[in-house]
């Protein structure tokens, strides 16, 4: 029987410490029968990767026939690396003999020989080399350390970043890749030798972690089989709407405007084509696309659940009808509040005195502008329950269609405070230009266009007389002007930031991958960040044996990696340029759409 | 063979340090830091509770108590599953790579490992902490663009912050490990 490795590296003793060997055990087969080790052999991490155990009887032509299939299915270089010896009971010596002369039918460089006494926990190994030492002194026998790993948990799970192993020849190194990385890829590319169970009637029998049974799921295979019709039909008819909404009725300038300001046009948009690259018959082709297309399947269903939840919500009790009867009178209200502030705008605000003309007449205007558009709300009145009955109805399309039509009803309601902060803001930019031309002037100077500078210039005396009066005028207005100009930009960018907080909401379902969450909550070792090890009981004098297992992902990480893109309606402005923009009057507009970028 | 002594960290405080030398390339340290005073506790949330009962005399709203009690137990949770780590690890194993465990109070661990093809070397290195210049232990890992160059450097020990005697027993040992690892590399 193979005798325990001997003691390298005990004080006093002169010999080279031997290259450590890491054996890479799978733990189902630990308990396995005694027989032959095939796996896979990487030079350079000098390490062994055990994929499963043969067991006796076998034709050793059958077991070479069966590794040259494999290796041709699966490009992995399997071999058999050595002999595994489970002493079940205490009179096997014949088997020792047996096995040891298994390494001259099957030669393999090094040779090792795992053995494992009856209710011991502590195993032998031994690993040789054949060939003469290169340098004198190295000893023909290596170390050896067992890494026991769930092989069904490293085949399932896939490592994060993906490391590209470049596709190589049978038997070929894999260059310069990390080291667990190769032990993932071996397992994971090594199905074909996985397929056989105990069951089958095959020529060689096998222990592997599907040898007690191959795992299948008739629900899986209903879903593969199925989801082929099911692709082409939905891809179909998704082509005919894209088609559809493509055509040239809606590229005309009126209809084109409308489409590229509301955000439900967009967000349906966005939906169209996430759903076109789901249903797309193109398998796909690694593990981040098929994530990627579960993330948008589940993101969508649960869209269209809470959409369907809150249509029937909204439809029971006459809902819609409360809420239409309450639209008017808030409408109203909001209207009347505004002109208590443009009252109080007129009077004397805050105890600031105003410019008493330039007051009434902006007040007026803004006046008579609120009084049309009270008198456009009443007129729509009678119509607004019908319409909020069928935009409900486009709840059944996802909460996040529901919430931008919101946000456009919001926006569509205080259009009258969009004009009016862009009355204040157009009004307050001229005269800021205008002061910040004729303050040049004062002081004799001029902005050169073509040299993009401020140059010093000579005026006449009336151009000068006239710059300076118009300057003074322009100056004990700003107060009025500017006072206009704050108010309704609070304004614009209250109803902006409840815009935005919509949009936030719509953002998240839109992007938060679910099925990667749920995958990491459920299965944790299926999305692996790296290993971790644990030394396991150990005794002096025998191989040094670890745990390794999977370190899951942590769960940012999971949202960073898979986050789904959104639909781009970011502002594109930092808080810098925003404040600059504020300060001189210039208007913000708070969204970039896609389809602004072609303007 | 297994080895306790107990060192200090840079505040004072007690910290054990448990050595564990499975063979010539195996080796455990870990370091042990002082658990959740019971003084600690009762001082915070009598402070708390104190202030909330402060709050509901002022307000006569008994939310606020109960909204004290549930701070309270959210916060103690809290921080015992995200903040206070109890004991952290260091595992080195040649030829496999170095590994980093830190446990948490309520019992959740978090690790990290790194390859030994990454490692390029173990330091101690000196560093601003707040006022003060302190050591600690760092591994340098390779650049995988420029042969001589340092991608990163990980501080290991970063919460429990033992001193320098303590931080040179586990220098010395881990340069050991990787001697060793440079030698066995080197034969063929």
């Amino acid at each position: 029987m193979p005798t325990p490795p001997p003691e390298s590296a005990a004080p006093g003793n002169s010999r080279v410490p031997g290259m450590v060997l890491k054996a890479f055990f799978p733990t189902c087969c630990a308990s396995a029968d005694s027989g032959l080790l095939v796996g896979r052999w990487v030079p350079e991490q000098t390490s062994a990767v055990v994929l499963a155990v043969v067991h006796f009887p076998f034709i050793p032509i059958q077991v070479k026939e069966l590794l040259a299939r494999v290796q041709q299915a699966s490009q992995v270089g399997v071999a058999v690396l050595g002999t595994w010896c489970h002493r079940r009971q205490d009179a096997e010596e014949s088997l020792g003999h047996f096995l040891e002369g298994l390494g001259a039918i099957f030669s393999h460089e090094p040779w090792l020989q795992l053995c494992r006494e009856r209710g011991s926990k502590f195993w032998s190994c031994k690993a040789t080399r054949r060939q003469a030492p290169t340098c004198p002194g190295a000893p023909g026998e290596d170390q050896v350390m067992l890494v026991f790993y769930d092989q069904r948990k490293v085949l399932l799970s896939q490592l994060h970043p993906p490391v590209a192993l470049p596709d190589h020849q049978a038997g070929d190194a894999v260059a310069g890749a990390g080291g667990l990385a190769a032990v993932f890829d071996t397992v994971a590319r090594s199905e074909e030798l996985f397929r056989s169970d105990r069951f089958d009637e095959g020529p060689v029998r096998l222990s592997h972690w599907q040898s007690e049974g191959v795992e299948a799921s008739i629900l899986a295979e209903l879903a593969k089989r199925a989801s082929g019709p099911i692709c082409l039909l939905l891809g179909g008819l998704l082509s005919l709407v894209s088609a559809a909404s493509a055509c040239r009725v809606f590229q005309l300038w009126p209809l084109s405007f409308i489409w590229s300001k509301l955000s439900t046009c967009e967000q349906l948009r966005h939906r169209l084509e996430q759903l076109t690259f789901v249903f797309s018959t193109q398998k796909a082709e690694n593990p981040t696309q098929l994530m990627r297309k579960a993330n948008v399947l589940v993101s969508v269903f649960l869209d269209v659940a809470l959409g369907l939840a809150l249509l029937s919500w909204l439809h029971g009790k006459d809902r819609i009808g409360h809420l239409a009867e309450a639209l008017v009178p808030v409408a109203d209200h909001v209207a009347e509040e505004l002109q208590h502030l443009l009252q109080w705008l007129m009077g004397a605000p805050a105890g600031l005195k105003m410019n008493r003309a330039l007051d009434q007449v902006l007040g007026r205007f803004f006046l008579y502008h609120l009084h049309l558009w009270i008198s456009y709300i009443h007129l729509m009145s009678p119509f607004i329950e019908r319409i909020l009955w069928h935009v409900g109805l486009s709840a059944c399309l996802g909460l996040t269609v529901s919430l931008s039509i919101l946000s456009d009803i919001i926006a569509l309601l205080t259009f009258h405070i969009y004009c009016f902060y862009v009355y204040g803001a157009r009004l307050y930019c001229l005269k800021i230009c205008g002061l910040s031309s004729l303050w040049r002037l004062f002081r004799g100077k001029k902005w050169n266009v073509l040299r993009q500078r401020v140059d010093s210039c000579s005026y006449d005396l009336d151009q000068l007389f006239i710059g300076t009066l118009l300057f003074t005028i322009l100056l004990f207005l700003l107060p009025t002007t500017a006072l206009y100009y704050l108010v309704f930009t609070l304004l614009r960018l209250l109803v902006v930031a409840v815009q935005g907080l919509i949009h936030v909401l719509v953002d998240l379902i839109n992007s938060l991958p679910l099925y990667s969450l749920g995958l990491r909550l459920c299965r944790p070792y299926r999305l692996a960040a790296g290993v971790k090890f644990r030394v396991l009981e150990h005794e002096a004098d025998r191989p040094l044996r670890l745990l390794m297992q999977i370190n899951p992902l942590p769960f940012s990480h999971v949202i960073r990696t898979y986050r789904l893109p959104s639909c781009g309606c970011h502002p594109t402005h930092s808080w810098g340029s925003l404040c600059r923009k504020l300060f001189f009057g210039e208007l913000i507009y708070p969204w970039r759409q896609k389809g602004d970028k072609r303007d | 063979m297994e080895d306790e002594q107990s060192f200090s960290d840079i505040c004072g405080g007690r910290l054990a340090l448990q050595r564990r030398y499975y063979s010539p390339s195996c080796r455990e340290f870990c370091i042990s830091c002082p658990r959740l005073s019971l003084r600690s506790l009762t001082a915070v949330t009598c402070t708390v509770w104190l202030a909330a009962y402060g709050l509901f005399t002022l307000c006569e709203n008994s939310i606020i108590l109960s909204a004290a009690i549930f701070i309270t137990l959210l916060g103690l949770l809290g921080y015992l599953h995200f903040v206070k780590i109890d004991q952290e690890t260091l595992l080195i194993i040649d030829s496999l790579g170095i590994q980093m465990t830190s446990s948490y109070a309520s019992g959740k661990e978090s690790t990290t490992f790194i390859e030994m093809g990454k490692v390029k070397d173990v330091i101690i290195n000196e560093g601003i902490y707040m006022q003060k210049v302190i050591y600690y232990l760092c591994i340098l890992l390779k650049d995988p663009v420029e042969p001589h160059g340092i991608s990163q450097v990980v501080p290991v020990f970063q919460s429990a912050k033992p001193r320098l005697d303590c931080l040179i027993e586990v220098y010395r040992s881990c340069q050991e490990v990787l001697a060793h690892q440079e030698a066995t590399s080197a034969s063929p």
